[in-house]
C-alpha cells in the first residue's frame, strides 16, 4: 500500500522493479500487486513527491509513504520567532535552502546566496580567501547609520559590527552547515525585529539531527584559481621610449631606468589553491535528535601570502521530554581561524612600479629587494617594491568564536494549544592580531623622533567581545471551527547585552620607539524589547498577520529610547475561492498587502550619541602651564534630542503558480520612505562642539519591484530541468537633507577618492539618488579626445568653478537580474547560476588617480602608468572629471556545476556524489577596469576574483 | 532589565558632563583644551580623533589654515602641493567651498564655542552651586579670563578674515540654535569691549606662567585691532594704536637681541613672544604650526636632518618676497634666511620646488645648535603675538596721523628692528626713508612667512588691485588685480546651508 504523509491512500503511484521496465501503478485505495522475488527493490515514485525504494521481503507487506517533495506551497518558511508553511505567510519572505545554494568552493555563507534571491543585492569586497561582502536588501533604508540587513543565526540576532582579524563576520558559520537563509524583506515581515529590521532580516538555520539511524557524511573539495585579467600598463621597452621622450635621452629620469622586463602583476600574484573537509554524522537516539559537524578549510589567495585555514565545529542536540511537551534545542557553534592578511595597496603598486627594474638586487641592504633609494635611506615617497610589501610583511590573526543557544519549548499538558519558549544565546569572541615588519623592510622605514631610523614594526591588536541575548514568548495557536477561523497569537520579550573591548599597540621591532600608543577602549549597548503577534485565518483564505514591537535602546536618551514598531498585512489565498477553485492550471494564486515600520538606531562606533561628555587626551597631545604637560578636556558634540530613524514599507505581492506550481513565482511592488535620517550634516558654526552632527534630519524614499519565476519543464522520473529567474528593480531618491528649505543647498560630498586630501567623488543631494557621482562634465576635442582642465560651463556664468559641477550617474544598478537552472539525469546532476546587473556607474579611481604623466619621473624614482593614459594624454590628475565616471553593467556567470552519484556503493553501504565546478566563469562588460563589481563605485585596485575549479566529493554512509 | 537602558561610557578617558566639574582640576584641563585648540588638532596627536571634521586633520590646525590664508594667498609662499583648497588660495581663486577656508572658519568657532563654554560653566553662581573652595575659586576666575581672551583672539580672526559673522556667547546654549549673524561694526564693539575688560582682569606683564597668557596679549590683539579698524568699520583709530603698542613697548617685553632665536626649539625662552602657541615633539604632537610650517619648508638637498627637520619639500617663496631684501643672502640684513643653491628666482612653475628660493627662517634646533626633540614634529612655538608688532604698529599709526606720539620715536622704533637685522646700525634708515611703503615692505622683512602678509596688503589696498602685483596673483604668471571682495574670505558654504540666518557679503 502507498500512502502520503497523512496516511491517505494514494493512487497513480508507478511502481517498477528496479532495473527492469516491469511496473505497474496503484489502484485508487492505494494498493498494487507485483510479481517479484525475495530481495528485489521496488521503485515507488510520483510527480511532487520524493522517491523510494523498497526491498522485498516475501511474504510481507510493503507499505510505503511517499513525502512530497518540499516545493513552493507546501515549504515551510523560517519567520521571526517561528516558521509557518509558505502558504500561508503574508509578507515577503525568500527562502533559500541546500537545493538552490550556489556550489563550488564556497567560504562564507553569503556566496550561497548570490543572485537566489529578488532585492538581495551581495557584493563582495573581492577575491580574498573569505572576503568580506556588502549585502543590500531592496537598496539601502539609511544615509549615514548602518545598512547591512539583520542577521540571525538559530535565533541569535548578530550584532553588525565586524570581528577584529576576520575579513567578514559570517565566516564564523561553515556553508556546509547551512539549511536555509530565510530573507525577510518587507516591514510586514520584518517588524518584529523593530529596530534593526529596517534593512531587511536574514535568518540562517544550520541543519540539524533527523530521525533515524546513525548517518555519516563526508565531502571534500579541492580548488584552483586563476586571475582573469589585469591593468594594462606599459612594457619595459614602451616604458623607456616613454622616458626618453619625454624627459630626453640625456636625463636625470632615462638614467634611473634598469635593464630588466619585470611583470610587477605576474610576480605579485599566483595560482591559488585551496581545499575544504567537512564531516558530520548525525541521527536520532532516545528522543533526542542529534548533529555533529567539523569543518577544516585551507584556501591560498591570488595576492601571494594571503590566506587562511579555519577549522569550525557545530553540535546539535534536539531532546524531547514528556511526549514532546518539552522540545529542547541546543546548538553550539566554534570557529577557529587563522589568517593571513596582505598589503592590498600592492596591487596598485604593482601596476605602478617601473617595468625595468628588477625584484631583486643582490646589493640591496633591504632583505634583496630592488629599492628606491632618496640619498642612502629608501625613498619615503618612492613606490615600494610590491613583492616586499608582501613577504616582507608578516599580517596574521587568530580568531576563535563561537555562537550557541539553549532554546525551550514546553507546551502546557493541560492546555497545549500554549507553548511557552525560552530562547538563551550568546556570541563571543576572541581575536588576536600581529602585524610583523622586519628592520630590514624598506617601505616600514622612516625617521624616529630623535632623527634615528625606525626600523620595522611590531604591531599587536585584540578584541573581545561578549554579546547575550535571552528571549522569552509565549504562543498561543487554536483552531476555532465554529467561526472557520485559525488563531495564532504569540508574545514576548527579548534582551541582548552587547559588549566589546578593543587594544592595539605598536612599536618599532627594537621595541625603542612608539608607533601606536597602547589603547584598551571597552564599550556596550543594550537592546530591550517587547513585542506580540497575531495570526489569523478566516475560512482558510483570508489571513491577517499583526504584530508590535517596542524597543528600547540604550543610545538616545531616557526621552527618546522606546519606540513603536507596528505592521500589519493581509493576504487572500485567491486560489481557495470558486472561481479557481476548480481551474486546475491554476495551482497557486495569493495576493499579499503589508505595512509596517521598522526603526534604525545602530549609528557608529559611539554607543553614547545623545550623551553630553567630555573627553581626555593622549599623552601626545597635551599644553603646557608652566612646567606642567596638562591633559585637555574636550566637550564632545553630541544631539541629546537624537532619536529613532523610521522606514515606512508598503508592500503589495502577489505569488503565483500554475501547473501543479510547474511554474511559480511572486511579484513584489514596494514602496519605503525612511524619515528623521540618522545623519551627519553641518552643524549651524558655534552652537555645538563640533562642526558635524549626527542628528535626525532628511527622507529617503526607495521604490521597486521584484519578479521571480521558477519554472519545472520537465519532471520525469529520470529527468528533471528547474530554471530560476529573478529580476530586481530599486529606485532611490533623497526627498529632503535639512532642516531648513535651501533651493541653494547642494547636499553633503560623499564618496572618498584617493587623490588628494579629504576628495569626493559623490554627493548626497535633494531630488536625487543617494551617492549620485558628482563631476565636472568633461569637453571633448574633434577626436573624440577629452581636453586636459576643459570643463562645460553648466551654468553660463563665463566662470568653471565648482558651481558647474553637476550630478552624474549613480552606482546603483537599474536593474539586477539573476538567472540560474538546476537538470538532473539518472545519475547526473548540472546547474549554473549568472547575475545581471544593468545601468550601474563606476569611479574609474585608479585612471583618475594614475593614468596621467603627473608622477612618472619624481626627482629620485620613476613609475609606471596605465596605458589607457594614451586615451587621454593627461599631464596632471583630472580626478573630477565625469569621463571616470564609467558605465560598469556587467553579466556574470558566477558557476557552472556537474556532479555524478553512484549509489549503493560497497553493498549498499555507500553512495558517492563527484562534482566539478567552475567559478566566476565569464565576465560580460564595457567597463575598462579589471572588475566592474565593486560595492560603491570607486574602483580602486580590487583584490582579484579568481576563476576558480572546484572538484568535490560528497561521501554519505 | 529594562534599567540596563541607562549606560554610561565605559572608557575611563570619557567622562560624562554631569559628573566632569566634580573635580576642580577639570576647569584647567577644558582651559588647556582652548589654548591647545591653537596648536593641536585632536585629542590624540598628531593624528586621530580630530576636532573639526570635513577636512584632512593636519589642515585643519588653526595656525596652519591660519597660515595657509595669510601668506599662501600672497607673495609670501607658494606650495607645489594641490591639496584640496590650496590651488585655489595661492591663486586667489577660492569659493565659498574652498576647504581650507572651511577648516579655518570652523576652528575659530570650534575656539569659540570651547571658550563659551568654559566661560558658562565657571561663572560664580554655578562654582558656589558645586561647592567650589574659594582657593581653587580663585584658579578658575583666572582661566576664566584666559578663556574669554581666546575668544576675542579669535573673533578678531573671523572678523579679520570673515568680516561679518555669526555670533555666539556664554549666553547661548549647546544645541540646536541658529545663531544670529553679527555686523562687523557690531563685532569690533564687542571684541574691543572685552579685550578692554580683560585689561583689569588678567595677570601684568611676565606674571602667568609659561604657555599662557597676560595683559600685554590683549593689548596687542587691541592695537591690531585699531590698526585695521578703517578696514573693519571705516573708521580710524590710529592714536589707540599708538597707546596700546606704546603700553607693550614699555613692558617687560622686549625684542629679542638675536632675530633667530624667536623662531628655534627654544624660542619659549627668547625674548619678545607675548603670545608663543606651543608645539612640542613629544607633548603635543601635530601636522600644523611650525611643523607644517617649517617641514615644508626644508627639502632634502638642504641638510634639513642637521636642523631637526624632516624635509616635506613643498613650500617656497615667491619671488617678490625675495625682492623685499636689498641682499637675499643674509649677510647684511639677517632676517634673509633663504636657500638658492640649485633654485631659480622665479617660480614659473607651480608644482616645481625649485622653482624659487627655500625659506630656512624656522629651524627645529635649539639657540646652542642641538636638535630638537622630534624631527617629525617641531618644538618651535609659534610666535601669534611679537613685540616687533608694536614696534611697527606704532611707526605706522604715527604715519598716519595718530596723536600723542613723534616721528622721531617711529624712526626709533623702526631703527631698533632694523639694527637687530643688520647687527648695527648699517641698516638706519633716515626720516625722510620713513614711509609708509617703507612700512609695509619692513613688516614683510620683519614678519614673513608668520601669517601677517593678508591683513598687511588688505590694509595698504594692495591685496586686490592692480598696482601690486606677485607672481600667480589671480592665477596668471605676471599676477593681476583681483576683484574688491576678495579683501574678506565667503563664508563656507556649508554653513550658509546650515544657518538661514547668514548673509554672503560680495561672493
Amino acid at each position: 500500500t502507498v500512502l502520503d504523509v497523512n496516511k491517505e491512500p494514494m493512487p497513480g503511484v508507478t511502481v517498477i522493479l528496479k532495473n527492469t521496465t516491469t511496473g505497474t501503478i496503484t489502484r485508487p485505495d492505494g494498493t498494487f500487486s507485483l510479481a517479484a522475488k525475495d530481495g528485489d527493490v521496488l521503485v515507488f515514485s510520483f510527480i511532487g513527491f520524493i522517491s523510494q525504494e523498497k526491498v522485498v521481503v516475501y511474504g510481507k507487506n510493503i507499505i510505503v509513504e511517499l513525502e512530497s517533495e518540499v516545493f513552493g506551497v507546501d515549504e515551510v518558511v523560517v519567520i521571526g520567532y517561528g516558521s509557518l508553511k509558505k502558504d500561508d505567510a503574508t509578507g515577503s519572505v525568500s527562502s533559500v535552502s541546500t537545493k538552490d545554494f550556489n556550489k563550488g568552493a564556497i567560504t562564507s555563507p553569503q556566496d550561497l546566496l548570490v543572485g537566489k534571491a529578488s532585492g538581495v543585492q551581495i557584493t563582495t569586497a573581492g577575491g580574498e580567501p573569505g572576503s568580506a561582502a556588502t549585502i543590500r536588501i531592496r537598496g539601502g533604508s539609511s544615509l549615514s547609520a548602518s545598512n547591512d540587513p539583520l542577521f540571525i543565526i538559530d535565533g541569535v540576532p548578530i550584532d553588525n559590527d565586524g570581528v577584529s582579524g576576520m575579513r567578514n563576520p559570517l565566516n564564523t558559520i561553515n556553508p556546509n552547515d547551512i539549511e536555509s537563509f530565510s530573507v525577510l524583506k518587507d516591514a510586514s515581515a520584518t517588524a518584529i525585529y523593530g529596530s534593526r529590521a529596517s534593512n531587511g532580516v536574514i535568518i540562517i538555520t544550520t541543519k540539524k539531527g533527523a530521525k533515524g539511524g546513525l548517518k555519516f557524511n563526508y565531502n571534500a573539495n579541492a580548488s584552483v584559481g586563476f586571475r582573469t585579467n589585469e591593468i594594462e600598463t606599459f612594457s619595459a621597452d614602451d616604458y623607456r621610449q616613454l622616458i626618453s621622450a619625454r624627459y630626453g635621452e640625456g636625463s636625470n629620469a632615462r638614467a634611473l631606468l634598469g635593464h630588466a622586463d619585470t611583470d610587477w602583476q605576474k610576480e605579485i600574484f599566483q595560482t591559488s589553491f585551496g581545499h575544504d573537509h567537512n564531516f558530520s554524522m548525525s541521527g536520532s537516539k532516545l528522543n533526542t535528535l542529534f548533529r555533529l559537524s567539523l569543518g577544516y578549510s585551507n584556501q591560498k589567495g591570488l595576492l601571494k601570502t594571503s590566506g587562511l585555514d579555519r577549522y569550525t565545529a557545530n553540535l546539535s542536540v534536539s531532546p524531547s521530554l514528556f511526549d514532546n511537551h518539552l522540545k529542547m534545542e541546543l546548538n553550539l557553534k566554534g570557529m577557529y581561524i587563522e589568517n593571513r592578511f596582505t598589503d592590498n595597496g600592492a596591487i596598485n603598486t604593482a601596476m605602478l612600479f617601473d617595468p625595468t627594474q628588477e625584484v631583486y638586487d643582490q646589493t640591496s641592504d633591504y632583505g634583496g629587494y630592488f629599492t628606491w633609494m632618496d640619498g642612502n635611506k629608501p625613498g619615503t615617497l618612492a613606490t615600494s617594491n610590491p613583492l616586499a610589501l608582501l613577504q616582507q610583511r608578516q599580517d596574521r590573526s587568530e580568531v576563535y568564536r563561537s555562537i550557541g543557544n539553549a532554546k525551550f519549548d514546553y507546551s502546557f499538558h493541560f492546555l497545549p494549544e500554549l507553548t511557552v519558549t525560552l530562547n538563551m544565546g550568546y556570541d563571543y569572541s576572541m581575536s588576536d592580531g600581529t602585524v610583523f615588519i622586519p628592520e630590514e623592510a624598506a617601505f616600514a622605514y622612516r625617521k624616529a623622533s630623535d632623527g634615528s631610523d625606525i626600523s620595522g614594526e611590531d604591531r599587536s591588536y585584540g578584541q573581545d567581545k561578549k554579546n547575550e541575548l535571552l528571549d522569552f514568548y509565549l504562543k498561543y495557536e487554536k483552531q476555532l471551527p465554529s467561526i472557520n477561523s485559525k488563531l495564532n497569537v504569540m508574545g514576548g520579550y527579548s534582551w541582548q547585552h552587547f559588549w566589546r573591548e578593543n587594544e592595539v599597540k605598536a612599536t618599532s621591532v627594537n621595541g625603542a620607539y612608539l608607533i601606536t600608543p597602547e589603547q584598551i577602549t571597552p564599550t556596550e549597548n543594550y537592546l530591550v524589547s517587547f513585542f506580540g503577534r497575531m495570526n489569523y485565518t478566516l475560512k482558510d483564505r483570508y489571513l491577517l498577520t499583526v504584530t508590535v514591537r517596542q524597543d528600547g535602546t540604550s543610545r538616545f536618551s531616557e526621552d527618546n529610547c522606546w519606540g513603536m514598531f507596528p505592521s500589519l498585512a493581509l493576504a487572500w489565498r485567491l486560489k481557495e475561492e470558486t472561481f479557481l477553485k476548480n481551474i486546475d492550471a491554476v495551482s497557486n494564486l495569493k495576493l499579499r498587502l503589508g505595512y509596517g515600520i521598522t526603526g534604525q538606531q545602530y549609528i557608529t562606533s559611539d554607543n553614547y550619541p545623545y550623551l553630553a561628555k567630555y573627553n581626555l587626551s593622549r599623552g601626545t597631545a597635551r599644553y603646557l602651564m608652566g612646567n606642567e604637560w596638562v591633559t585637555m578636556a574636550r566637550p564632545n558634540g553630541y544631539d541629546a534630542n537624537l532619536k529613532w530613524e523610521e522606514t515606512t514599507t508598503f508592500n503589495v505581492g502577489i505569488d503565483y503558480g500554475f501547473l501543479d506550481e510547474r511554474i511559480n513565482g511572486s511579484i513584489e511592488l514596494y514602496q519605503r520612505e525612511t524619515k528623521d535620517l540618522i545623519n551627519k550634516i553641518p552643524v549651524a558654526a558655534g552652537t555645538n562642539f563640533t562642526n558635524v552632527i549626527l542628528t535626525n534630519v532628511g527622507t529617503l524614499q526607495n521604490k521597486g519591484i521584484e519578479f521571480n519565476l521558477n519554472v519545472r519543464p520537465i519532471v520525469a522520473q529520470d529527468l528533471f530541468w528547474e530554471i530560476g529567474f529573478n529580476l530586481s528593480r530599486n529606485v532611490n531618491e533623497i526627498t529632503k537633507l535639512t532642516n531648513v528649505d535651501n533651493p541653494d543647498y547642494n547636499g553633503v560630498q560623499t564618496g572618498g577618492i584617493s587623490t588628494g586630501i579629504g576628495g569626493y567623488a559623490k554627493i548626497n543631494s535633494v531630488g536625487k539618488p543617494a551617492n549620485s557621482f558628482y563631476m565636472f562634465q568633461q569637453v571633448y576635442n574633434g577626436e573624440g579626445m577629452p581636453i586636459e582642465g576643459l570643463y562645460a560651463d553648466r551654468t553660463g556664468d563665463g566662470l568653471v568653478n565648482e558651481k558647474d559641477m553637476y550630478h552624474y550617474k549613480s552606482s546603483t544598478p537599474d536593474f539586477i537580474l539573476g538567472f540560474s537552472s538546476r537538470a538532473e539525469y539518472k545519475n547526473w546532476d548540472f546547474s549554473f547560476a549568472a547575475r545581471a546587473s544593468l545601468g550601474n556607474y563606476m569611479y574609474n579611481d585608479l585612471q583618475a588617480s594614475s593614468a596621467n604623466y603627473q608622477y612618472v619621473y619624481n626627482s629620485n624614482y620613476l613609475q609606471n602608468v596605465p596605458r589607457s593614459v594614451l586615451n587621454t594624454n593627461f599631464k596632471h590628475q583630472q580626478a573630477h572629471s565625469d569621463y571616470y565616471v564609467q558605465e560598469a553593467s556587467f553579466v556574470k556567470l558566477d558557476n557552472v556545476s556537474a556532479g555524478y552519484s553512484f549509489e549503493k556503493l560497497f553493498n549498499d553501504k555507500m553512495d558517492l556524489r563527484l562534482s566539478l565546478t567552475s567559478q566566476n566563469i565569464f565576465v560580460i562588460t564595457d567597463y575598462e577596469g579589471v572588475d566592474p563589481e565593486v560595492f560603491n563605485g570607486i574602483d580602486n585596485a580590487v583584490y582579484p576574483r579568481p576563476r576558480t575549479f572546484v572538484l568535490g566529493a560528497n561521501i554519505l554512509f | 532589565c529594562v534599567n540596563d537602558l541607562d549606560t554610561i561610557p565605559l572608557d575611563k578617558n570619557t567622562i560624562t558632563s554631569a559628573t566632569f566639574y566634580d573635580n576642580p582640576e577639570s576647569y584647567r584641563q577644558v582651559l588647556a583644551k582652548i589654548y591647545g585648540g591653537l596648536s593641536l588638532t585632536g585629542q590624540v596627536g598628531p593624528d586621530g580623533d580630530q576636532d573639526v571634521l570635513g577636512i584632512d586633520e593636519g589642515a585643519s590646525n588653526y595656525i596652519r589654515a591660519y597660515w595657509y590664508m595669510q601668506d599662501m594667498t600672497t607673495e609670501m609662499a607658494l606650495w607645489i602641493w594641490s591639496d584640496p583648497g590650496i590651488p585655489e588660495l595661492q591663486t586667489n581663486e577660492w569659493t565659498s567651498a574652498n576647504e581650507i577656508s572651511l577648516g579655518m572658519y570652523y576652528r575659530i568657532f570650534y575656539q569659540i564655542a570651547l571658550a563659551n563654554e568654559l566661560i558658562r560653566e565657571s561663572s560664580e553662581g554655578k562654582l558656589n552651586g558645586r561647592g567650589v573652595a574659594d582657593v581653587a575659586k580663585e584658579d578658575i576666575f583666572g582661566y576664566r579670563a584666559e578663556a574669554r581672551f581666546l575668544r576675542a583672539l579669535s573673533y578678531y580672526h573671523a572678523l579679520d578674515l570673515y568680516g561679518s559673522v555669526p555670533f555666539v556667547t556664554e549666553n547661548d546654549n549647546v544645541g540646536a540654535f541658529l545663531p544670529q549673524q553679527i555686523s562687523k561694526q557690531d563685532l569690533f564693539a564687542y571684541i574691543e569691549t572685552e579685550l578692554k575688560e580683560l585689561e583689569t582682569l588678567l595677570p601684568a606683564p611676565g606674571q602667568n606662567m609659561a604657555g599662557r597668557v597676560d595683559v600685554a596679549a590683549a593689548w596687542m590683539v587691541l592695537a591690531k585691532l585699531y590698526l585695521n579698524a578703517e578696514v573693519y568699520i571705516s573708521t580710524p583709530k590710529y592714536t589707540e594704536v599708538l597707546t596700546y603698542s606704546k603700553k607693550v613697548i614699555d613692558s617687560k617685553y622686549k625684542l629679542d637681541a638675536n632675530y633667530q632665536n624667536l623662531f628655534l626649539a627654544d624660542n619659549h625662552t627668547a625674548d619678545g613672544i607675548i603670545l608663543g602657541v606651543v608645539n612640542d615633539g613629544i607633548n603635543a604632537l601635530s601636522w600644523g604650526g611650525t611643523t607644517m610650517i617649517a617641514c615644508s619648508a626644508w627639502a632634502s638637498d638642504m641638510d634639513a636632518f642637521s636642523y631637526g627637520i624632516n624635509a616635506w619639500g613643498g613650500n617656497r617663496a615667491r619671488k617678490q618676497l625675495i625682492d623685499k631684501f636689498v641682499d637675499y643672502t643674509g649677510a647684511t640684513d639677517k632676517r634673509a634666511m633663504f636657500y638658492a643653491t640649485d633654485r631659480t628666482a622665479t617660480t614659473d612653475v607651480i608644482t616645481e620646488f625649485k622653482n624659487g628660493y627655500s625659506v630656512m627662517k624656522y629651524k627645529n634646533i635649539t639657540s646652542d645648535g642641538s636638535k630638537g626633540s622630534n624631527i617629525g614634529h617641531m618644538d618651535i612655538d609659534f610666535p601669534l603675538l611679537r613685540t616687533a608688532d608694536a614696534y611697527l604698529m606704532y611707526a605706522e599709526a604715527v604715519l598716519r596721523g595718530a596723536t600723542g606720539g613723534t616721528t622721531s620715536e617711529a624712526l626709533s622704533y623702526v631703527n631698533e628692528v632694523r639694527q637687530r637685522a643688520y647687527g648695527g646700525a648699517d641698516g638706519n634708515i633716515q626720516l625722510s626713508e620713513l614711509t609708509l611703503d617703507f612700512i609695509l615692505d619692513e613688516r614683510a622683512r620683519e614678519f614673513y612667512w608668520e601669517g601677517y602678509r593678508r591683513t598687511d596688503l588688505v590694509r595698504f589696498n594692495k591685496f586686490t588691485s592692480g598696482d601690486y602685483l606677485w607672481e600667480w596673483k589671480g592665477g596668471v604668471y605676471e599676477g593681476k588685480a583681483l576683484p574688491d571682495h576678495f579683501n574678506h574670505f565667503p563664508i563656507p558654504a556649508s554653513d550658509i546651508n546650515a544657518n538661514p540666518n547668514l548673509k554672503q557679503d560680495g561672493y
